[in-house]
């Protein structure tokens, strides 16, 4: 099983998130810690016997929690849960919120792979997307993670940036290539609702969208070939794209989120977050009120009533079999028929032998060795071909 | 009751100067509502006519007033249309009354539409009452109203209550002179019966409830009645009046009083609007005056979004027809959506709200078609066709000539405005008439006008142009040989039917880009180049491009959430559910309707 934490506090939220996450004060970062511990004590009486494989803790930003209370949350996990002895164990983290002595705080509770969202290394980049920090304190962030001895590293960027050129984009590129991280992540930005963004890019984004001229936003032309730039110079770099967005060095995959492709089980504890356990998927409380509440009737040791969730997905064996393809395909191995035919019994033709053959005589699937994958096509146009596999 | 102690009425007045307001403050004088059942606008009970701030349906209520001469009067309120499109509206609803409260704005005093309505009401033989409305307002200049109201349509308004409908200001006023100026009812109780059917009302207990106003004789539950254009014959189930937003059953209504019947009327075509009700047994000779079969002024097709969804669709029509005698439908089928029908409309407006109310009050999802006006096509061998959809034009070698609808046009507008609103009218290939100065400041223009070229936008641009200070109606006046052509648009090298349209050939070039243009904004990128062109016959006159996608990806999966990148896919899959498959382009149905909003860009 893997377990998720949300930390959703952040320093000050940048113009383009539509995270859940908010600049709270200490004593509700407090008041979490505390409803957070208990949460994860009910699930580990809950759920005891199981094996934790991976732990994710995100946000927010998890690193602008102040470190005892980390500390109590990860002594809570240690405390209730069995964390296998090689389980992978991640955290968020943004530049400028985290300290040397952070980090060798982190590290006594088994911190062993560290994500660091960078987004940009043109200093104008960042600024304009309301981040808190510039390169420089990205490098030194880096640099105390690299000295703590943190050896599996994750750098976040972006593309499709207001007024980003190839030319800025490669900077990016060869600064973050030059550090020698394991893992990068290239997200394309999305303009979201209720952000800053939205407000100040939204006509833009649908003149993007629509393939017209755009104003700030690089034209719809100009973002595609900044998204093909990263996964010709990653690849270049021998950074394997194992995701739609996730490229890896020598095999060092995210397993955690390679979990989520591959619907292992999953606790997520903690404001708003997701569980996949057995057949039903989860949602926690939204409402930091409410979540405080709710965890506030459980005990300090973690006895008490189960809290009642925000949202109950009963999976019918159709939304679990159109999960499998359309998680599964962000992968670039796909999935395997016989993978297919292990997990429910039946061959990926019954549900799907139409809809394989119209993708890949469109160019987008590729059904051979036994796999079924997204071509570079498909991946480009993931949403499309994706949203094929869903059952009615 | 006694037919001197009767007056019905109606109240007439341009778009926006007070109609519903002044209703509604009669109806609270006359003490039939508490406070508590006032709603903003009693009248306007419809939904749909509420957030448009226009009434389309007419109504009637009974009121109760005690007169300062002492007498307790019945005032039968009868709600009129305002709009150009429901003139056939008003005018049936004149008809049920025998004078009109006439409402002009103190501030933007006579408009178009002002005159229309008081013509059709002079028409109809009705005593009119004029009212100086928004006398509350800083720019109100009553005096100037009253005289304009003199000279312009000539009738004494010196006398002319100046109200506040707003504020409630001097309103009684109007309900005085209501009992001293306008005639009581002058039919004779013991004559055969003969009643109007001003509008009715589809009731699923009920059956048909049919609103009338009796001229003479009585008309009772029990009696064997006969509708005389239809030549139907019912048993009377109930009669009544019409309370606050309910019917209340009484033991007959005699000549000079409006109200309603029952009768069990389960076929929606019995009871047409303008028809005459009568006694089966003892009819009158000759029906009222009054049914005219109104002829459909604008045309276009409605298809369900499902097609499933026909059998719906064909109920949903035949209950709006039975409240709406203007409405015309028939089956007809287009390569694009299907099974559908060709509707006839009084004009876009009429469209407008037919469609909503298709949607709203019967859920159906549905596709339109650019809407035209019914072209005479006159062919080789003799014969003439009138053309209502533009796909069943005749091969243009067996076409001797065609002509189109036009009206006669009334436009009054400020002095400043005079040179963009001509400009206009000479876009819209008007031919000038004349112009006449009502005051200083404001004309009154008169342009003869083809009816394809007010139907779309015609309202919106002369807004705009006007800065809101032009108002327009207009009266179909005949036809006229054009020089016309159908345009075909081209999907993908495939030829769309229900996006075909006939327009003027000097102006073909120009739509076919817009057209062009337009399109290209509403279909949705494919993985393949889209070529979208205009044609006339085989020659292609306009060509735009939608390029093909190449990018379209959600990168974020974010801590295990997969319910919102589900919504998405399910979004998309949705999204392409609702299109019509032309070839192999999935067209939007919105794209149906975007030769509608040609001028807007």
């Amino acid at each position: 099983m893997e377990l998720y934490i949300h930390i959703p506090f952040c320093m000050k939220k940048c113009d383009y998130c539509d995270f859940l996450s908010a600049p709270y004060d200490l004593d509700v970062r407090r008041a979490y810690t505390k409803a957070l511990c208990r949460e994860i004590a009910f699930f580990g009486k809950k759920l005891a016997g199981e094996r934790i494989e991976t732990i994710f803790i995100g946000g927010g930003t998890p690193s602008w929690l102040e470190t005892e209370l980390l500390d109590a949350v990860m002594q809570t996990v240690h405390a209730s849960f069995a964390v296998e002895k090689e389980a992978e164990i991640s955290m968020e983290c943004n530049p400028g919120t985290v300290s040397a002595a952070a980090f060798a705080s982190y590290r006594r509770w088994g911190l062993n792979r560290l994500s660091i969202g960078l987004q940009s290394a043109n200093d104008d980049e960042l600024a304009l997307l309301g981040r808190i920090h510039n390169f420089d304190r990205f490098l030194r962030t880096y640099e105390n993670a690299r000295k703590a001895g943190i050896y599996n590293i994750n750098i976040d960027i972006m593309t499709g940036l207001p007024g980003q050129t190839p030319q800025k984009l490669y900077f990016t590129l060869q600064q973050v290539i030059g550090l020698r991280p394991e893992h990068i992540s290239a997200y394309a930005l999305m303009i979201e609702k209720g952000t800053p963004f939205y407000e100040r890019y939204k006509f833009d984004a649908v003149r993007q969208h629509a393939g017209m001229a755009t104003e700030e936003l690089p034209d719809d032309d100009t973002a595609y070939q900044l998204t093909k730039l990263t996964e010709q110079v990653l690849k270049e770099h021998g950074f394997l794209r194992y995701e739609i967005s996730n490229f890896a060095k020598d095999g060092l995959v995210c397993r955690h989120n390679v979990g989520y492709w591959t619907r292992v089980p999953y606790l997520g504890v903690g404001l708003g977050a997701a569980s996949l356990l057995g057949h039903t998927r989860y949602a926690n409380e939204r409402d930091m009120d409410s979540y405080l509440y709710q965890c506030s009737l459980l005990s300090e040791d973690g006895s008490g009533e189960s809290p009642v969730w925000a949202g109950v997905d009963e999976l019918s064996r159709k939304d679990e079999v159109a999960e499998y393809m359309y998680l599964g395909l962000r992968m670039t191995d796909g999935i395997s028929r016989v993978g297919f035919e292990q997990t429910f019994g039946q061959s990926i033709d019954t549900y799907y032998k139409e809809t394989m053959e119209q993708l890949r005589n469109e160019g987008m699937l590729s059904l051979d060795g036994g796999r079924v994958r997204l071509t570079e096509q498909g991946m480009d146009l993931s949403n499309r071909v994706l949203a094929e596999f869903l059952l009615d | 009751m006694d037919q001197s102690h009767i007056r019905n009425f109606c109240i007439i007045a341009h778009i926006d100067h007070g109609k519903s307001t002044l209703a509604d403050r009669i109806i609270e004088m006359t003490g039939l509502l508490t406070e508590r059942e006032m709603q903003a606008q009693v009248l306007d009970n419809m939904e749909l006519e509420r957030e448009r701030g226009i009434t389309i349906k007419s109504q009637a209520v009974r009121l109760i007033y005690q007169a300062k001469d002492g007498g307790e009067y019945v005032l039968n309120l009868i709600d009129t249309p305002g709009h150009v499109d429901f003139n056939y509206e008003v005018s049936r609803a004149l008809a049920a009354c025998d004078g009109a409260v006439l409402i002009v704005d103190a501030a933007q005093g006579i408009e178009a539409q002002t005159l229309a309505n008081v013509y059709l009401a002079i028409d109809h033989d009705l005593e009119v009452l004029p009212v100086i409305n928004k006398i509350d307002l800083p720019s109100a200049d009553p005096d100037r109203v009253a005289d304009e109201i003199e000279n312009v349509i000539g009738i004494e308004a010196m006398d002319a209550p100046r109200i506040s409908a707003k504020t409630g200001e001097n309103v009684g006023e109007v309900l005085e002179q209501i009992i001293t100026k306008l005639p009581a009812p002058a039919g004779d109780v013991d004559a055969p019966l003969s009643a109007l059917i001003f509008d009715s009302l589809y009731d699923s207990y009920r059956g048909v409830i049919v609103f009338c106003r009796v001229r003479d004789g009585r008309l009772r539950a029990g009696d064997e009645v006969l509708m005389m254009a239809t030549g139907a014959k019912f048993e009377v189930v109930e009669v009544g009046y019409f309370g606050a937003g309910q019917f209340i059953a009484c033991e007959e209504l005699a000549a000079g009083m409006v109200g309603y019947m029952t009768a069990s009327i389960k076929n929606v075509r019995d009871t047409q609007v303008g028809d005459t009700i009568t006694h089966a047994k003892e009819p009158v000779s000759e029906p009222l005056p009054g049914y005219k079969k109104v002829n459909p002024m604008v045309y276009c097709g409605l298809y369900p979004a499902d097609g499933a969804k026909y059998p719906d669709l064909k109920d949903a029509l035949e209950k709006l027809q039975l409240n709406d005698a203007a409405l015309q439908y028939e089956p007809e089928t287009s390569v694009a959506l299907g099974f559908g029908f060709r509707c006839g409309f009084l004009g876009l407006l009429h469209l407008d709200v037919i469609q909503e109310r298709l949607e709203r009050e019967y859920q159906l999802d549905l596709v339109t078609t650019a809407p035209g006006v019914v072209y005479r096509v006159y062919k080789t061998d003799g014969s003439m066709l009138e053309l209502t959809n533009p796909s069943n034009l005749p091969d243009p070698s067996e076409i001797e000539y065609m002509e189109e609808p036009v009206v006669d046009a009334e436009i009054m507008v400020t002095s400043d405005f005079i040179g963009a609103i001509m400009d206009l009218c000479q876009e819209r290939r008007g031919r000038y008439v004349l112009m006449e100065y009502m005051e200083e400041t404001r004309a009154l223009l008169k342009y003869v006008l083809p009816l394809n070229e007010i139907i779309y936008d015609f309202f919106d641009a002369l807004k705009s142009r006007s800065r809101g200070y032009a108002s327009f109606d207009y009266e179909l006046s005949g036809y006229e040989r054009s020089e016309l052509v159908k345009l075909d648009i081209l999907i993908n090298k495939e030829p769309v039917d229900a996006l075909s349209f006939i327009v003027f050939k000097d102006t073909a070039y120009d739509r076919g880009r817009k057209m062009c243009e337009k399109l290209k904004k509403e279909i949705p990128r494919h993985l393949f180049e889209i070529p979208i062109q205009a044609a006339i016959g085989s020659k292609v006159i306009a060509r735009e491009t939608v390029k093909a996608v190449r990018k379209d990806v959600l990168a974020k999966c974010y801590g295990g959430d997969i319910t919102r990148k589900k919504k998405l896919l399910e979004k998309q899959k949705e999204g392409k559910k609702r299109m019509r498959q032309v070839g192999n382009v999935d067209i939007p149905q919105e794209a149906f309707m975007s030769v509608l909003k040609l001028d807007e860009s």
